[in-house]
């Protein structure tokens, strides 16, 4: 069971989590976020597939993004 | 649930500048990583450059200083050379390091300069509105090389992880990618250890880390990523350049 935090609010829509994510879970959300941009998200039902791999928090440029397994 | 990945608190909990997928914001993170790790933090002095990280003050957890465009090794030799006991990185991009700061950087290496220079490539003038830089690579578009860099024209671009690896000062050459999650965990790796060396003395590191432009390359971050893969690896060819800690072994 692992968990990925977004803090939407940092997040700049560029994309480079969504790309690399092994299980292909996060997306961008519909709304916008502060900043403007579509943030990353994962969706609460798709959470159960998170593997903990952290490979979106290390190609996030901005830290958006917390790892817990 | 135990924490797999969390910010660092080598960087300051602001957000950046920087343009959406620009990867400054991952090398950013691997250098105040690197730092926190070898707890050495509070003890660290940048430098910061000119170009689109001249801002790099505002992020980073550790004492920072300004310095003219390309001068930054000459900044950060009077710092190491005062103040010895502290750790000292140059954080400088192609336009500052490999255009005007030539000088600076060749000749802190050659005298072996206890400092760490993180060098950001990404074949392009980022700030100042993507025009044809040192690195720019034959046949690409810039603002100033419309139809492409010519090379009969305007000369061929500079590795320069390999020319500084010829210098006798440098101890330690690598060039490294930021495109993919192992190419990061690699760079990682490259900054903490350029970071340790000189911390043990051993005299000037160097680590080039290819970086991506969506702006002024024109592409959306993820083709950014493949233009950084396709065209840059094959011409800036990744790896270490020079190791003393391994010729040692040998």
């Amino acid at each position: 069971m692992a968990k990925v935090t977004f803090r939407e609010d940092r997040c700049k829509g560029c994309g480079h989590c969504i790309a690399v994510c092994p299980v292909k879970i996060i997306e961008f959300d519909e709304k916008l976020n502060l900043k403007g941009y579509h943030p990353a998200i994962v969706k609460e039902e798709n959470m159960g597939k998170c593997l903990g791999c952290a490979s979106c928090a290390r190609m996030c440029p901005d830290l958006v993004i917390t790892v817990e397994k | 649930m135990a924490v797999v990945f969390e910010p660092t608190k080598g960087l300051l909990d602001v957000p950046t500048h920087y343009c959406p997928g620009c990867t400054h914001g991952i090398i950013h993170r691997l250098v105040a990583e690197s730092l926190e790790e070898l707890g050495v933090i509070d003890k660290t002095i940048g430098v910061a450059p000119v170009g689109c990280s001249v801002l790099a003050y505002n992020y980073f957890a550790c004492d920072m200083h300004e310095a003219a465009h390309g001068r930054a090794p000459a900044v950060a030799t009077g710092i190491k050379r005062s103040l010895p006991d502290s750790v000292v990185f140059t954080y400088q991009g192609d336009g500052d390091l490999a255009a005007i700061g030539t000088a600076e950087i060749v000749h802190a290496a050659a005298r072996g300069e206890k400092i760490t220079t993180i060098f950001v490539n990404n074949c392009i003038y980022g700030m100042t509105g993507g025009q044809m830089a040192p690195t720019t690579l034959p046949g690409q578009v810039t603002e100033t090389s419309p139809y492409g860099r010519d090379v009969k024209l305007q000369g061929h671009p500079i590795r320069v992880s390999e020319m500084l690896s010829t210098l006798d000062g440098a101890v330690y050459v690598e060039r490294v990618s930021v495109d993919s999650v192992a190419n990061v965990l690699k760079a990682k790796k490259a900054i903490k250890k350029a970071f340790e060396l000189q911390i043990e003395g051993k005299g000037f590191t160097f680590v080039e880390v290819l970086s991506i432009c969506p702006t002024n390359w024109g592409l959306s971050p993820r083709e950014s990523i493949k233009w950084l893969q396709d065209n840059m690896i094959p011409y800036y060819p990744l790896g270490v350049k020079k190791d003393i800690t391994q010729q040692e072994v040998k």
